[in-house]
């Protein structure tokens, strides 16, 4: 504990001020201008985790944020170092993700002349953070730090950048750290104009085909209880986004699964026959709407959001109510009663049986989808993170999450070689749950490399690798729309996936036939080891359903050989 | 259509290019921007002119407000607002054009600031339609050099934004 005024190095004065924020964790990769920094860690009461590529530390505070929904933190070097963070803030602002990215800068007297390792990260980032800093005087530090985490956490949550000179963490300062924070220009609305909110439950009242429509906003404010409250109160059927999955429990008679591009047909026709669309900490994005012209027809909208901004963006709303999706939720579940929607419910029920997901099950090839499943009998509450591509669209699919913030996925930004590293920051933040990374052969090489931080400090994440030789999800396009022509998209044999698992010293499994993949998941969950799984799939299976670019989302169709 | 915005923002390194950052990002279209500080050292106003519909400027409000450095943004309507804006043009002058140069500076009520043997400078202030007029009666004369210093505009009566 500081006493108020203690005098210390603006390094030092960091480590307090994460100690203030209870910081448990940090992923980072030091550098010459971390080097004062870097020595406070050292014996600091603070975990920190050598990553093996700045991205990676990014990455994993995006993923120990969605597992926790505490404030990730990451720290990286100036220039290389902080612009090999870039993705990851990016991909951490498209999914709102409260992070706090911390990087090295060269020395003040220096800025703006090309210094070595100098590079304008505050410039950079700003399009991707929700808010950054270039800290200008030791003194300042306590109230940007304080700040940096209010903001980040609060509001729509996103990533915010400090950037720290070499000086102001060398200089000395009056340590004290703020109370509250004063920000005029950020207030954010977390309570919702209750006469909008009882404009909603008429418009509820009057519905008689209502789908909830809910996304990541639910997950990021813990509202997944009153979520399953609205439902059920009014009787409306749900459909959870891809970064919502988890906030609505699948196995739900109102659960109409994932809506959209790789959606289910019956959320997909639910929404286009709704008459009220009571869309919840969504933004309305163009994988979910298709052809925004033809979204929900004939519904009237209600749209919960935080960001004030998110608001009529894409579709014109009739209700919009600006507020935190709990604290709205709430008190609509006071307001609302039942809908006349028992008819809408029978349809959707026989949309349900008429149009399931379904794929053509084999005894001698390993089906993407029956590894989901499997996985998911063998262990159904542990955490699943992707990577992006085919494998994520079926871990959506396939996946029965039951509880919010066990499904992590990049859905925004869709980075491949996310989710390798945010599976290592979802397993340091809840290392009571198994940790999956359900990965492509291509992704899985864009982050390999965190092999070595895993086995150092014993992560034991496991690696599932949907091995089918082909960035496939781009193959499944140039299948459909390029006449077959796989330009530049097959990686068959690349590597050797058990070979490198054990050239780290993982663990490394594989599975060639249906019949091995129950066997190899029981032993990796029971070695407690990191592992990589090499899945050895069926090379050309595609996602399906598919709603083609550019079209209605009820023009969803079955792809050939599903 | 045309909007003015007035935008007061912390008096900070980088809002300004915060601000116009999230113009060029979204496709905004900025006619005119003035910054300077106000009657508080710690805030600075920004007037914004920007073309687009109702739609248009909603979200760009909107936007505007979600950025931690801005502190209000208010749409100031043209009926209710004064406008003004000031613009340097030098134009091509001799002995035998300069009178007719008074001539027109003096009809726009604009000021004549700097004389030389070729040329002229006139200090006008109005609103864009002023200006614009000043402009094209110079014209013929040979304009050299014009700069604008872009709209600033102020809610008329006792309420400020
Ligand atoms: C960093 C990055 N580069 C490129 C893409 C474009 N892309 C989307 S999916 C995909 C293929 C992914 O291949 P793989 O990881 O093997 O997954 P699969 O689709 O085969 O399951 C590519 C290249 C991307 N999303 N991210
Ligand atoms: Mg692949």
């Amino acid at each position: 504990m500081s006493r108020p005024t203690e005098k210390m190095t603006g390094a030092r004065a960091l480590i307090e001020c994460l100690y203030k924020e209870e910081v448990d964790t940090i992923f980072g990769y030091p550098g010459g201008v971390l080097l004062p920094i870097y020595d406070e860690l050292y014996d600091a009461d603070i975990r920190h985790i050598l990553v093996r590529h700045e991205q990676a530390a990014a990455h994993a505070a995006d993923g120990y944020a969605r597992a926790t929904g505490k404030t990730g933190v990451c720290i990286a070097t100036s220039g290389p170092g902080a612009t090999n963070l870039v993705t990851g803030i990016a991909n951490a602002y498209m999914d709102s993700v409260p992070m706090v990215a911390l990087t090295g800068q060269v020395p003040s007297f220096l800025l703006g002349n090309d210094a070595f390792q100098e590079a304008d990260i505050t410039g950079i980032t700003l399009p991707i953070t929700k808010h950054n800093y270039l800290v200008q005087d030791a003194k300042e530090l306590p109230r940007i730090i304080k700040e940096a985490f209010h903001i980040a956490s609060t509001g729509r949550q996103g990533p915010v950048l400090i950037d720290l000179p070499k000086d102001i963490t060398t200089d000395e300062l009056d340590f004290s750290y703020p109370e509250s924070v004063e920000l005029r220009g950020y207030k954010p609305t977390v309570k919702g104009n209750i006469q909008q909110v009882k404009r909603a439950a008429a418009e509820i009242a009057r519905s008689t085909n209502p789908v909830i429509y809910a996304g990541g906003g639910i997950i990021n404010s813990n509202a997944s209880g009153e979520l399953l409250k609205l439902a059920e109160t009014i009787m409306a059927p749900v459909t959870t986004t891809l970064t919502g999955m988890g906030a609505f429990p699948a196995d739900h008679p109102l659960f109409l699964g994932m809506p959209g591009m790789h959606g289910t047909k019956y959320a997909n026709y639910a929404i286009q026959e709704s008459d009220l669309l009571i869309a919840v900490g969504v933004r309305f994005d163009d994988r979910v709407t298709g052809k925004v012209a033809s979204f929900a027809p004939n519904a009237r909208v209600i749209h919960i959001d935080i960001d004030p901004a998110e608001i009529s963006k894409n579709v014109r709303v009739d209700t919009p109510i600006v507020g935190d999706a709990k604290w709205v939720l709430e008190s609509l579940v006071k307001y609302s009663k039942k809908c006349k929607s028992e008819a809408w419910l029978d349809k959707i029920k026989q949309w349900k049986k008429e149009y399931p997901l379904h794929y053509i099950k084999s005894d001698d090839i390993i089906k993407p989808q029956y590894i989901v499943e499997q996985i998911c009998e063998a262990c159904g509450d542990a955490i699943i993170v992707t990577e992006v591509g085919q494998h994520q669209m079926w871990a959506a699919q396939y996946f029965k999450f039951k509880e919010p913030r066990t499904f992590i996925t990049s859905g925004g930004l869709g980075t491949m070689g996310y989710g390798f590293p945010a599976a290592i920051g979802a397993k340091l933040g809840r290392p009571d749950k198994v940790v999956f990374d359900i990965a492509g052969d291509g992704s899985f090489q864009m982050s390999s490399q965190e092999l070595a931080t895993v086995v150092e400090n014993d992560i034991p994440v496991i690696v599932a690798i949907f091995n089918n030789g082909y960035l496939g999800m781009v193959r499944q396009w140039q299948e459909l729309f390029f006449e077959h022509r796989y330009s530049f998209t097959t990686i068959k044999g690349s590597v050797d996936f058990v070979k490198l698992a054990e050239a780290y010293g993982a663990l490394g499994l594989r599975a060639e036939k249906p019949s091995e993949v129950r066997p190899v998941i029981e032993e990796a969950i029971a070695s407690g080891r990191p592992t990589v799984i090499d899945f050895i799939v069926d090379p050309e299976e595609n996602v399906s359903p598919m709603v083609p670019a550019g079209a209605a989302i009820n023009e969803i169709m079955d792809l050939e050989g599903t | 259509m045309k909007h003015t915005l007035a935008v007061l923002v912390e008096n900070r390194a980088g809002v300004l290019s915060r601000v116009s950052g999230l113009f060029s990002r979204r496709g905004y279209n900025i006619d005119s921007l003035a910054v300077g500080v106000t009657e508080d050292p710690a805030i600075s106003r920004m007037t914004i002119v920007v073309r687009g519909d109702d739609h248009v400027l909603e979200q760009v409000t909107k936007q505007l407000n979600k950025l931690i450095d801005v502190i209000r943004v208010t749409d100031i309507k043209a009926d209710e607002a004064i406008e003004r804006e000031l613009s340097l043009i030098k134009v091509a002058a001799d002995a035998n054009t300069r009178s007719e140069i008074i001539q027109i500076v003096d009809i726009f009520r604009a000021r004549i600031v700097d004389v030389a043997s070729k040329s002229m400078t006139i200090e006008v202030t109005g609103d864009d339609e002023k200006i614009r007029a000043m402009e094209q009666l110079l014209r013929p004369f040979g304009i050299k050099e014009m700069v604008r210093t872009g709209k600033i505009a102020m809610t008329r009566g006792a309420k400020s934004v």
